[in-house]
């Protein structure tokens, strides 16, 4: 489904990714971890599209497209959803409205027929209530005032909603307590299924207790050092990164 | 005393705007066209003096720095419109967008009774022409234009006293609510040459009263005219008013506009301006907090493309303890569009426990549009509060990345984001009604909004 090869890239002239390959198939969901500073988040933003981020090198097919060609709305109707790892606030614009659009903005993008207000607010109410969100947070404005846990909720309630084929999760447990991260990720995991795949994005194991990976990925030096099943994570844990840095700066 | 220039300093401006454009401002109405008192010609004839003095204001003019009426010298226009045939038809929708239950219609600044449905209104409140008023001797109106009249108030004021003639008077009786928003409806047409017109409207609640006034200026025409309006408002103890206007004229006209209203104990002014039409506009609030517990609300919201030039100036003057007031003013600009926002905040001597807040926001769409904000505080007194602030930048990206990447495509996105930055200012508009069609006219602006 998603298939990154070599691929550089920079921020401000300064090259954070360094030959990143990694392939993920459908149904399948990968972790990749790594230290502060190895190049999770600039992952997550070069596959979403975001501007800023110069791709000096690689190359990157999502479901047989040239991903890095196509701007980033086109990204999400092609099926790409990236859970951000600093949800962002909209003052002005409320839950359901930024839903709405983004629903039929894809459904236009995609030649679908858009859905009326009465089909919309089915469907997000019973995704929203999957999650325990109540009505009073989907009238709010977009994450203002929300905590950090709303936040991540919010994400993957846009994930529900939106049902994207491939889903990138920005550190989605960071700032989470122990409740909220079984929230989120009960709502990650009721959306697994043998057409979608996901990337989980994380700096701590504990995460994938909850989301259980079919790979795992260290990504040290801008890229991957080692990959293994999902014991490469525990292993992480008790023995940390220092082993990984040092390899990737010799 | 703002606005006013010292003589020898622009003593050359008033050949300087033009001889063709006094001559033609000089004919005034002609005695005895009207059934007006004889007090009136005299009042008239000393406004006319003043604004000959000064002519009109230029940018070496303080308070019109960031103004120049230097267009308006250029026209020659029609100073004495005849009335125009305008079918009741061809008026717009109303604001509320649906048949009103009292609607005042001026046309070129004279009110059209034919044109109008003004319902009886409770408790003996008025609603009728200043001509009318006038002819009749309303003892109520004569007294309050003769004190307004007397108070100096800039070059254009002069202009408008020096034409005293018509518009709108409403007259709230103490202690009665209107509860229907009284909506009136300003219609400038076009002509051979431009018309001018120069409305004076009063507005006085008496103690204890409520009342609401939706203005909606329209053009019904693509080229220009001159609108010069004066508005009076004298708001009694504890009365509430409540003002709405939505300046929506025609693409070439000329608007300036003053309110200026006085408080007294415990009242309340709130005020909305939404400006999207013009060439040149300026809506100048002036708010006079005579007593303690008096409160302003000044709130606008505006949206200018192409060569719009469209100013937004106000002045509280906290004359008395315990007053407040708050201004938020959140404006769009596009193309080579430029706003200006002054905004000046006095507090007196022994006005003590006053407090005062100001905030100016602009996002700007375009590299060549501008914005100008001049905030200016003179505080005489030590306890009080009072703050400023002004803004002016792009979308925030961060926002237009996050809706892109959901799926909403950019033009989509940049929509909303500014439609979300003028709903602040707009969710500031106590009247319900008033919110929907606000949002509509942002969502039409920007949809067909003029590029340089």
């Amino acid at each position: 489904m998603l298939e990154i090869e070599n691929l550089h890239a920079a921020v401000d002239g300064r090259a954070i990714l360094n030959g990143l390959t990694l392939a993920v198939a459908p149904g399948e969901v990968h972790a990749v971890m790594g230290p502060n500073g190895s190049g999770k988040s600039t992952l997550s933003y070069v596959l979403s599209g975001r501007d800023g981020y110069e791709v000096t090198a690689g190359r990157v097919r999502f479901r047989g497209e040239d991903l890095l060609a196509l701007d980033p709305e086109e990204r999400a109707a092609a099926g790409l959803f990236l859970a951000f790892q600093y949800p962002v606030e909209i003052p002005g614009v409320t839950n359901m409205t930024f839903l709405k659009h983004a629903v039929n903005g894809l459904k236009v993008q995609r030649g679908e027929e858009e859905l009326d207000a009465m089909q919309f607010l089915k469907l997000v109410r019973q995704k929203a209530k999957a999650l325990g969100m109540s009505d009073d947070m989907l009238k709010r404005a977009v994450n203002v005032g929300f905590s950090g846990g709303e936040k991540k909720r919010n994400e993957i309630l846009q994930m529900a909603v939106l049902e994207p084929a491939f889903a990138v999760l920005d550190e989605t447990d960071s700032g989470l307590d122990i409740d909220a991260l079984k929230i989120v990720a009960d709502g990650v995991n009721a959306l697994r299924g043998p057409e979608r795949s996901m990337l989980v994005i994380t700096h701590y194991q504990r995460l994938l207790d909850y989301i259980v990976p079919d790979r795992v990925h260290v990504l040290a030096g801008g890229r991957i050092a080692q990959s293994g099943g999902k014991e490469l994570a525990t292993r992480l844990e008790s023995e940390g990164y220092a082993a990984f840095v040092e390899k990737a700066a010799a | 005393m703002a606005g006013l220039v010292p003589i020898a300093e622009t003593a050359g401006t008033a050949a300087d705007s033009g001889a063709d454009w006094l001559t033609g401002w000089r004919s005034g109405p002609a005695d005895g066209s009207d059934a007006a008192p004889d007090w009136l010609g005299a009042v008239r004839a000393d406004a006319a003096d003043r604004f000959a003095a000064h002519g009109l204001p230029d940018r070496r003019v303080e308070d019109w720095r960031y103004t120049s009426l230097a267009h308006l010298t250029g026209l020659e226009l029609d100073w004495a419109p005849a009335p125009a045939d305008v079918a009741k038809e061809s008026l717009p929708a109303l604001v509320f967008g649906r048949e009103a239950d009292c609607r005042l219609v001026l046309v070129n600044g004279q009110v059209r009774p034919a044109l109008s449905s003004v319902p009886a209104l409770p408790g003996g409140t008025v609603l009728t022409s200043l001509a009318g008023a006038l002819a009749s001797g309303h003892p109520g109106v004569a007294d309050l234009l003769k004190r307004r009249v007397a108070a100096t108030g800039g070059a254009l004021k002069a202009l408008n006293d020096s034409w005293l003639e018509d518009g709108y008077v409403l007259i709230v009786p103490d202690g009665v609510t209107v509860d229907m928003p009284i909506e009136i409806l300003s219609v400038g047409t076009g002509g051979a040459l431009p018309p001018a017109y120069q409305p004076r409207n009063l507005i006085v609640a008496g103690a204890g009263s409520r009342v609401t006034v939706v203005e909606h200026h329209v053009g019904l025409c693509i080229g220009g005219y001159f609108a010069n309006l004066v508005t009076d408002v004298a708001a009694g103890a504890e009365a509430i008013v409540r003002h709405c206007k939505v300046q929506d004229e025609s693409r070439e006209a000329i608007h300036i506009a003053l309110l200026d209203a006085a408080l007294d104990r415990g009242a309340m002014f709130d005020s909305f301006c939404f400006t999207l039409g013009g060439r040149i506009s300026r809506n100048e609030l002036r708010v006079s907090l005579d007593a303690p517990g008096a409160h302003c609300r000044l709130n606008g919201a505006y949206l200018a493309g192409g060569r719009q030039h469209c100013d937004h100036t106000t002045s509280v003057d906290h004359a008395a303890p315990e007053t407040h007031s708050d201004q938020l003013y959140k404006g769009v600009l596009d193309g080579r569009a430029r706003a200006v926002f002054q905004g000046k905040v006095t507090v007196r001597q022994d006005a003590q426990k006053v407090e005062g807040h100001q905030m100016s926001r602009a996002l700007l769409l375009s590299e060549t549009a501008e914005v100008n904000t001049k905030p200016e505080l003179f505080i005489h007194a030590d306890d009080v509060q009072c703050s400023h602030g002004a803004t002016a930048g792009d979308l925030d990206a961060e926002a237009l990345f996050y809706l892109r990447s959901r799926g909403v495509p950019e033009g989509q996105a940049r929509q909303l984001l500014v439609e979300a930055f003028l709903n602040e200012a707009i969710d500031a508009v106590a009247l319900a009604g008033m919110r929907l069609p606000l949002e509509r006219n942002v969502a039409r602006w920007m949809a067909e909004r003029p590029r340089s």
